[in-house]
């Protein structure tokens, strides 16, 4: 694993900390995907296979106070960040005792408690509302750091430019974290960049950056420490580019027509929770037993929500036409 | 946010009538929203140092500072959805869009988050943002800066929609907008803003969601907003020569629309016309005129007209721009039509 003078003091307690989260991650997808073929969850699905050192490493060490953008890829996100995994799942079957009634799916995933600003799936468009976030924290003189989460894709967009352009421009509190799974969809991104360095994209805006094996959680928990500690320390906007890659397909719907199976294979052996734990057991910080702690507490877990889904009730029809608009006496806390 | 009846209330000030314009109704209900509460900025392309494209916000920069008082670069999408995210963080952001054609590169903030998330997100959270843009042709401005494009935003669920045309609501609209705990746009016609009258010194908060009477008659109703308000107005008393009685209703809420003001004008007047600068095909003039059909078929005394903008990009050539969107002496024909005669 990565040796960084800022690394965390990895202790075993800690360890056992971010593998959990991770393992947490991976099995619930797992179990998405079996409830997806058994039609219990429809719509578009988009699993985190591969890339659960991100969200584990970037947001365990976010305070309480700070905030959250996802994408449409949040499930990870949403768990590590402490959206209950029975609420989550409930939005995913479309039960009104979803995190969102059901009307968001595994698409929307929101949360006021936790400064959850959902699953955004129009790609790129959670950046420019990371910079309001930030810009009100900026106004209100207050130390809150926003992590804007997006994937290489949304580098494409405007929105991606005007955005880190605001946050460098007007100083605002941002930590932006590319994650660079390689594919838009199933498009690669040397076949959509003319600069394929996500990274120096962003050194064009003055804004400090990283770019780092995000396949790491070590080495993506202490470039993210890093970073939440010069943003509420300077007020800046920070960039962390984890690369990364993908593991499973785009969607439940994705052929993966466009990549080798022995190009996904190659990366295997890079995922990061084999990884960790094998780095963790080799070096005695973790023992087997720790880890059937973790798969069967994660199990437990995992029966729990499927449980709490299961027993969800539909949202009577009659309110479809309810929260268009704010009702009085309804009104959320902002 | 302080949502109490008396929010309404006009600010306290002295008595009288005061000689204005409509830019600078505008400007004095910024003002005051930002001095009432500190929540409240402004931000858009030149609203500080140029002082607005319309000049609108000119002197608030020296009066309010930069922070609140934000000029932007030429993002459109990214500070309209900086707005947004300033409001879900509990400030309430004034977004100055030049023009509606401008607004098409905010268009996907505006609708897929501002517009979505209080429903997608269960009511978790909420946008109280205002948009304020400018509108409509007459300034020879031509095919990219002269759309009426207010018919388009109110057909999406989860914005409110408002078209000023008095100074009364140019002044009083803004506060009541800031208010309310969804995001509400406010289309400016361009042709407005150099219009004088007298005006309330008390002037305050006024209403967003009915419809007024701005005339009363008996024979037919014409239904408008906007900059077609006054030569709407025009045309009704013009048709006082013709023996014809025109009710005129400012559609002030272009969503929601006001139904019953509009149904018990028609159902009195048994005739209707709508005036709507946007284009004809798929208008708001064609969501008015099926709705009348819908509530007051049996009542009507004549198939409901519209007149609206033609359909072409709005020309350069001032006899063209003319010919382009609806006039007094359009609608007085039209009117004309209703009632059999040439």
């Amino acid at each position: 694993m990565t040796e960084t003078k800022d690394k965390p003091h990895l202790t075993r307690a800690h360890a056992l900390d971010l593998l959990g989260q991770m393992v947490r991650i991976r099995r619930f997808e797992d179990k998405c995907a079996e409830l997806y073929t058994q039609e219990k969850i429809r719509g578009f699905l988009h699993l985190y296979d591969g890339e659960e050192a991100i969200a584990v490493g970037v947001i365990s060490v976010l305070e309480e106070r700070d905030r959250v953008v996802s994408t449409y890829r949040e499930h990870g996100h949403a768990l590590v960040r402490g959206v209950p995994m029975g609420a989550a799942l409930a939005e995913m079957y479309g039960k009104q005792e979803g995190c969102c009634l059901g009307r968001g799916g595994s698409m929307h995933l929101f949360d006021s408690a936790r400064n959850f600003y959902g699953g955004n799936a129009i790609v790129g468009g959670g950046l420019p509302l990371a910079v309001g976030l930030g810009l009100a924290d900026h106004m209100r003189r207050e130390s809150n750091v926003t992590a804007c989460f997006f994937g290489d894709g949304a580098v494409a967009e405007g929105e991606f430019h005007e955005s880190l352009n605001l946050a460098a421009l007007w100083s605002l509190p941002i930590l932006f974290v590319c994650e660079n799974n390689l594919y838009a969809m199933g498009t690669a991104l040397a076949l959509t960049e003319s600069e394929t360095d996500i990274q120096r994209k962003s050194t064009c805006y003055r804004i400090q950056s990283e770019a780092l094996d995000g396949m790491d959680v070590v080495a993506v928990e202490a470039a993210a420490r890093r970073a939440v500690r010069a943003v509420r320390e300077t007020g800046k906007p920070y960039f962390l580019e984890c690369r990364t890659y993908r593991l499973r397909a785009h969607s439940m719907f994705d052929a993966q027509l466009y990549r080798d199976k022995a190009e996904v294979e190659s990366w295997r052996h890079r995922e990061p929770i084999l990884r960790f734990s094998e780095w963790l057991q080799s070096n005695n910080i973790v023992h087997p037993e720790d880890i059937a702690r973790i798969e069967s507490a994660v199990a437990a877990e995992i029966e729990q929500a499927v449980a709490f889904a299961e027993a969800g009730q539909w949202e009577p029809v009659e309110n479809l036409k309810r929260f268009v608009c704010a009702e009085v006496g309804h009104e959320p806390g902002t | 946010m302080n949502l109490a009846p008396d929010a309404l209330k006009a600010p306290a000030g002295g008595g009288g009538l005061i000689e204005t314009t409509y830019r600078e109704a505008v400007r004095e209900a910024i003002r005051e929203a930002m001095l009432r509460d500190e929540r409240v900025f402004m931000m858009g392309e030149d609203v500080g140092r140029y002082g607005g494209c319309y000049a609108v916000s000119k002197g608030l920069l020296a009066e309010f500072g930069p922070d609140r008082i934000r000029d932007t670069p030429l993002s459109e999408s990214g500070f309209t959805g900086a707005g947004i995210g300033a409001a879900m963080a509990g400030l309430r952001p004034i977004v100055e869009l030049m023009t509606v054609n401008f607004s098409l590169l905010a268009l996907d903030q505006i609708l897929n988050t501002a517009a979505t998330i209080r429903h997608m997100s269960g009511n978790q959270f909420g946008v109280p943002l205002v948009i304020r843009m400018a509108t409509g042709a007459g300034r020879q401005l031509a095919a990219q800066h002269s759309h009426s494009l207010e018919g388009w935003y109110a057909h999406i669920p989860g914005i409110k929609v408002l078209a000023p045309a008095t100074l009364e609501d140019a002044r009083g609209m803004l506060w009541t907008a800031l208010l309310d705990p969804d995001p509400v746009l406010i289309f400016e016609n361009v042709m407005l803003y150099n219009m004088t009258g007298q005006l309330s010194a008390a002037a305050g908060a006024v209403d967003i969601d009915k419809a007024a009477v701005r005339r009363a008659g008996e024979d037919i109703t014409l239904i408008t907003y906007g900059g077609s308000l006054w030569k709407t107005l025009a045309a009704a008393t013009a048709l006082e020569s013709e023996n014809i009685r025109a009710e005129v209703i400012d559609l002030r809420s272009l969503r929601p629309l006001d139904d019953d003001t509009i149904l018990r004008s028609v159902r009195k007047t048994r005739r209707a016309l709508i005036v709507d600068e946007g284009w004809r095909s798929g208008s708001l003039a064609a969501e008015i005129c099926a709705r009348i059909v819908e509530g007051a078929f049996f009542e009507l005394d004549a198939p409901v007209r519209r007149v609206c903008s033609e359909e072409v990009p709005i020309p350069y050539a001032r006899h063209l721009e003319e010919a382009a969107i609806p006039q007094t002496s359009k609608i007085v024909a039209a009117v004309k039509t209703v009632f059999g005669r040439s």
